[in-house]
């Protein structure tokens, strides 16, 4: 226990800790979106996270920067990081929709039990990240430094650059717009009707197939717009990463209530904190045992989360 | 393509029926053929008339070494998923309890410098994991599922992030000095000395046919009768007045102790253990060879577990095109997951029941699916 090293620590952990939480968070919300309509844990979901991450990477490396390159000049900042996020969001909704095609709608069509959907997802899981770790070589490799990490202003003896203000304002928005999404427009509607009830949904007209489809796409398209801000905060990447991060994002969904969108958000950032916190005040070397604490005692505990669970009733 | 396939399937099932039709005495005395068969097995004069199966890249001996302690592991973890249903993906987990109590209590490295002999710690290790598999049961094993499947992965983790990260499990640098099983032949030397693997390949297959033997009954009896009725609709079995919590935790518990048992022979062989042995993969492999053998059926799990580590094995040195076989391991086995799920889920040796059940989901409708 040190809890000097917490409190002097204590703002340069909590940026720390809302930054990652937010990468959490954009990735919670795949498994909250599949799980809230499906009602199964998209274990591959880790997976189209590293694709976005990877196809980020690639399309750097397409224009010539590579682990030393530096970028400067608001108009090529702006242009590198949003062709990345398209680039990577395409990636990732592809992966996803392939994952959906093959490992999870053949069992569907046959009714298999709930243990078939989960044993097929580790296997596309495994597929994807070794497909990674074969390409690479299973070596890690260096992001550009595409957002400058200066510190823009200082809050106390905290500085913020525009790396944390450009995550936590991505996860923002992009949160937002997911949030609207489905409670405004036709397909959310859809998706809240089929995340309800899958069979009277499809009773009343609504393409079940279709709106599974549009879940995954979207879970995909946050994942891998967390994979650019993954690649913008941590500056490198390996094959292996998704797995641990993917654990995390399924705790922060778990934790803010698997099923609710807004509880991804809250879940994400708490579950950032809560393991910057714990590594300030145990050791590095005990963080990333935080998550899965939060996890078993969460479940032990609280299982539904914290806003409660449920895509459908979030705002029926 | 599908006469061959059907004619294969024919086959198959026809040599099921006359296995049931035949009389006791022809079953004994063919099961006592295999089982001499694998206890000759590692013996040069023996496998050097069988081709191409003995490996190449490595000491065949040692490969059936491994070969045993991953049959003994998929014996256990069926079990788990194959009888009572629960999705372990932290199996290796235990396997870990298991050698890394063998390493804390014997070897002169650890600081506890208790440096006890291997038996001593056998029921020791066995007890751990056992605990371990409770305590990990207790608050998982009311929730659904798949928590159950990210709980259970996450356990694993824990272990191997504590075995690198805890100062006494001595990371990276691991324990040295294990001591062997104990045992002399006439002359003086020990059987189980450093550089021939069989007598601990005798010893686990040994033990396998005890676990098998004790498996078997188990399932015939009240307790595998439950495990099957969780499988099969858990609802139902808890309103027939199966008390279904207490029965999970005996599954789990029961498998958490054999993958314990397994990491203790697994300590007493290889003298020295440290983190570098329990990667996270090795547990899907492990629920690879359970699928890939069929779940519900102990000759799956046996053929399963054996045919998985036996594969890698082959691959190891193989070149294919100029493509290191042994590469894409990890790979072949995701996708043997995904393939055997979507045609065959019952797995190459198949339960009856299990199939009968796969079968049996298929007929009931589903509005717009």
């Amino acid at each position: 226990m040190n809890v000097d090293g917490l409190i002097s620590n204590f703002g340069e952990l909590t940026t720390t800790g809302l930054t990652v939480g937010a990468i959490y968070a954009l990735v919670a919300l795949g498994y909250t979106l599949v799980y809230g309509v499906l009602r199964l844990i998209n274990f591959a979901h880790s997976e189209v996270f590293i694709t976005g991450a990877y196809a980020a990477l690639f399309t750097w490396a397409a224009f010539g920067l590579t682990g030393n390159s530096r970028v400067s000049g608001v108009g090529s900042i702006v242009f590198y990081l949003l062709v990345a996020m398209l680039v990577a969001a395409l990636a990732s909704a592809t992966v996803a929709t392939v994952i959906e095609r093959v490992a999870y709608r053949p069992l569907r069509k046959r009714n298999a039990p709930p243990l078939a959907f989960l044993i097929t997802a580790i296997g596309a899981s495994i597929v994807i990240s070794e497909a990674f770790g074969v390409y690479t070589r299973r070596l890690s490799r260096g992001a550009p430094a595409v957002v400058p990490s200066e510190p823009l202003f200082r809050i106390g003896n905290v500085g913020i650059s525009w790396v944390e203000l450009l995550i936590v304002g991505s996860a923002l928005v992009m949160m937002v717009g997911l949030d609207q999404f489905i409670n405004r427009s036709r397909v959310g509607r859809g998706i809240r009707a089929v995340s309800q009830d899958p069979n009277t949904a499809a009773l009343m007209g609504v393409n079940k197939d279709r709106i599974i489809m549009m879940v995954f796409i979207a879970g995909g398209l946050m994942a891998g717009v967390a994979g650019v801000l993954y690649n913008v905060r941590i500056g490198a990447l390996a094959y292996s990463v998704g797995f641990l991060l993917g654990l995390k994002a399924f705790t922060a969904a778990v934790l803010g209530g698997i099923g609710n969108l807004r509880g991804a958000l809250l879940g994400g950032l708490l579950l950032g904190l809560t393991e910057n916190y714990a590594s300030g005040l145990f050791g590095a070397q005990w963080k990333d045992l935080t998550a899965f604490v939060v996890l078993v005692v969460l479940l032990m505990f609280r299982p539904t989360g914290l806003l409660g669970e449920s895509l459908g009733r979030a705002r029926a | 393509m599908t006469t061959v396939l059907e004619k294969v399937r024919a086959g198959r099932e026809a040599a099921g029926e006359r296995w049931r039709g035949a009389p006791r005495w022809v079953r004994w005395v063919l099961l006592a053929a295999v089982i001499a068969f694998f206890y000759a097995l590692p013996n040069k004069e023996f496998y050097q008339w069988l081709g191409p199966i003995p490996t190449t890249g490595s000491n065949f001996g040692q490969v059936l070494f491994m070969m045993s302690i991953y049959v003994l592991l998929a014996v256990g973890l069926n079990i788990v998923v194959g009888f009572a249903g629960l999705l372990d993906l932290g199996y290796f987990g235990f396997f870990a309890v298991g050698a890394y109590t063998v390493a804390v209590l014997t070897s002169p490295s650890s600081d506890l410098k208790t440096v006890w002999p291997w038996l001593t710690v056998l029921p020791i290790g066995v007890a751990l994991a056992l605990v371990s598999g409770v305590l990990l049961g207790l608050p998982t094993l009311r929730l659904r599922g798949d928590y159950l499947a990210i709980v259970t992965l996450g356990f694993a983790e824990m272990i191997r992030l504590t075995a690198t990260s805890a100062g006494f499990l001595r990371g990276q640098r691991g324990f040295n000095q294990i001591p062997h099983p104990p045992g002399e032949h006439a002359d003086g030397t020990p059987i189980f000395g450093v550089l021939d693997a069989r007598p601990y390949y005798w010893l686990v297959l040994t033990l396998i046919i005890l676990v098998v033997l004790g498996v078997r009954n188990l399932t015939r009896s009240r307790v595998g009768r439950a495990w099957i009725s969780i499988r099969e609709d858990e609802d139902a079995a808890q309103l027939m007045g199966v008390p279904t919590f207490k029965f999970k935790l005996w599954a789990f518990a029961s498998g958490a102790a054999i993958g314990g048992l397994a990491g203790v022979l697994f300590a007493g062989k290889q003298n020295f253990v440290n983190n570098q042995s329990f990667e996270l993969l090795n547990s899907i492999i492990i629920l690879a060879a359970v699928i890939l053998g069929g779940s519900g059926n102990i000759l799956g799990a046996i053929v399963g577990g054996g045919l998985a580590y036996y594969l890698i094995e082959r691959f190891r040195g193989v070149e294919l095109f100029g493509i290191e076989l042994y590469e894409y391991r990890f790979m072949f086995f995701g996708l043997c997951l995904i393939v055997m799920m979507i045609y065959r889920p019952q797995g190459l040796i198949a339960n009856r029941r299990r199939a009968a059940e796969f079968k049996d989901r298929r007929k009931e409708v589903i509005v717009g699916g």
